[in-house]
């Protein structure tokens, strides 16, 4: 790892339900609001969701709001954000040497589901009304694309189908594209439009996993005793990812710096977690940052409000860290649900700002906490200054098929 | 129906599928791809909102008389005047 080059963060551009920046995002997490809501869902009435709120029109001509889809929507505002706030000039820097990898849990649902039923109900299944955008709109690194078209790069650009554990891969995979030598810039994250297709919430809930709760803004409640499956959410978050030389030699704000990052396979089902290789997949990571379960200050958990899952993780947790008093242990689904492939990146994004304030925010929602998910470090109730501050944040995100990817992030010290 | 009632359908049409188009300039008599930004993929959803919305089918080798205005109201006027006397 030493001979590598050092990889930094210099720009973050997000839309989640809690907000379309960071600092308002930050606000609502270090306040305890829950961003869920009521949406109405086909075939399934009002369910529980994390809905985004931001202005498709900043950075979209309305064509190509109507050509293009949600999550191409998604991640070129995210971009766009990511850019500007990485004070990036595009009129300086070669558009062939920005690369886009963006993580995805599912893409093309939506759009097929939607001309599907549009084809059922209006058109009585004959396919001459069918859209022949139906491809562009569905190919898998369409989210992406949809950034090089609206922005005019030409580096390389596609996505990465990892599940639940997609935005953490993205990010991943920037840093290693940025360490290949691929790009000069990685536009690294995750999007999901995983809300507007019925199909994943009728999933769920054939699962026995999808959430249900009188009151949506406590339907997502990771590690409480009455939890009882998944809020599904929208989003985005992409980073501006850089060698560090660069960064410092074009003067750019180093937000944080990545310490090291793994991912593993549980190779043992479909959909059931595997604590043993959960835990693996964060050692590994630590190994890879040189680092000591000590040296976590804080770990952002993947737990997603289902029953089993978040006891597998925690049990992953305290095998590794029960001996780390020190560190100490949050959940962002319980403010916002999960959005899906976006998750492990807009999670991660909601606790960087603990590098400088030092605060932990909490986990919302834990009334009575299951003694299977007890952990000494877990925060819950109000937001907490922790002591030391926060100098090292450990980023998990878990996915279906056993998929496990582990980030790990540093306060950047030249 | 008349032809001019028909321009103002086809007129309707390309301002749901370019809404970012000012159209309130547009020749009869001038290709719409000379005065608008339309690509072959928008010509593609003029002829599905045709069907969708009106019922008319426009085969492959005959979308070449979507090309102006003019060119629309003389092709498509018959086949709306068939339309509303079947």
């Amino acid at each position: 790892m030493n001979q590598l080059p050092r990889i930094v963060l210099t720009g973050i551009g997000l839309t989640c339900p809690l907000g379309n920046d960071l600092p308002t995002y930050r606000e609502a997490l270090l306040a305890g609001k829950s961003g869920v809501s009521l949406f109405p869902v086909r075939n399934m009435g009002e369910q529980p969701a994390g809905v985004c709120d931001f202005d498709q029109k900043k950075y979209q001509k309305r064509k190509e709001i109507r050509v293009g889809t949600r999550a191409g929507s998604i991640a070129i505002y995210c971009a766009n954000e990511a850019i500007a706030h990485a004070d990036l000039d595009l009129e300086k820097v070669d558009p062939s040497r920005i690369g886009i990898y963006l993580g995805i849990t599912e893409h093309g649902n939506v759009e097929t589901e939607t001309e599907v039923c549009q084809l059922f109900d209006h058109y009585d299944e004959d396919i001459k009304y069918w859209t022949h955008h139906h491809n562009p709109r569905t190919v898998a690194n369409n989210p992406a694309g949809e950034i090089t078209v609206n922005l005019g790069l030409t580096g390389p650009h596609y996505t990465i189908g990892a599940a639940c554990a997609a935005g953490n891969a993205g990010i991943i995979q920037g840093v290693q594209q940025l360490r290949l030598g691929e790009c000069d810039f990685a536009l690294a994250g995750g999007v999901s439009e995983s809300i507007r297709a019925y199909g994943i919430f009728a999933g769920f809930k054939s699962q026995g996993a999808l959430a249900s709760h009188e009151d949506p803004t406590r339907a997502s409640r990771p590690f409480d005793k009455g939890r009882n499956g998944i809020v599904v959410s929208e989003g985005g978050c992409i980073y501006v990812l850089e060698r560090l030389d660069d960064a410092v030699q074009r003067g750019a704000n180093i937000i944080a710096e990545v310490a090291g990052y793994r991912i593993n396979s549980d190779g043992t089902d479909y959909v059931l977690p595997n604590p043993v290789r959960q835990e693996e997949c964060m050692r590994q990571a630590l190994s890879n940052a040189n680092m000591q379960p000590e040296d976590i200050d804080l770990v952002s958990t993947h737990a997603t409000s289902t029953p089993q899952g978040d006891e597998q993780e925690c049990k992953a947790i305290r095998n590794l860290f029960g001996e780390s008093i020190g560190t100490k242990v949050n959940n962002t689904k319980s403010f916002i649900g999960h959005s899906m492939g976006a998750a492990g990146a807009i999670e991660l994004a909601g606790n960087i700002p603990s590098l400088e304030d030092g605060m932990v925010h909490a986990t919302l929602n834990v009334d009575e906490i299951d003694p299977t998910c007890a952990l000494p470090g877990l925060v819950t109730g109000q937001a907490i200054k922790k002591e030391g501050g926060v100098k090292v944040i450990l980023n998990n995100s878990f996915g279906m098929l056993g998929i496990n990817s582990v980030l790990i992030l540093k306060k950047f010290e030249a | 129906m008349d032809k001019d009632k028909v321009k103002q359908i086809v007129l309707d049409i390309i301002a749901e599928i370019a809404p970012d188009e000012d159209l309130n300039d547009v020749k009869s008599d001038i290709r719409l791809r000379d005065q608008l930004d339309l690509d072959s993929m928008d010509f593609l959803d003029i002829v599905m909102e045709l069907r969708k919305q009106h019922g008319i089918d426009v085969p492959e080798p005959e979308y070449r008389e979507l090309e102006s205005l003019d060119s629309c109201a003389n092709y498509l006027l018959p086949k709306f005047e068939a339309g509303a006397a079947a």
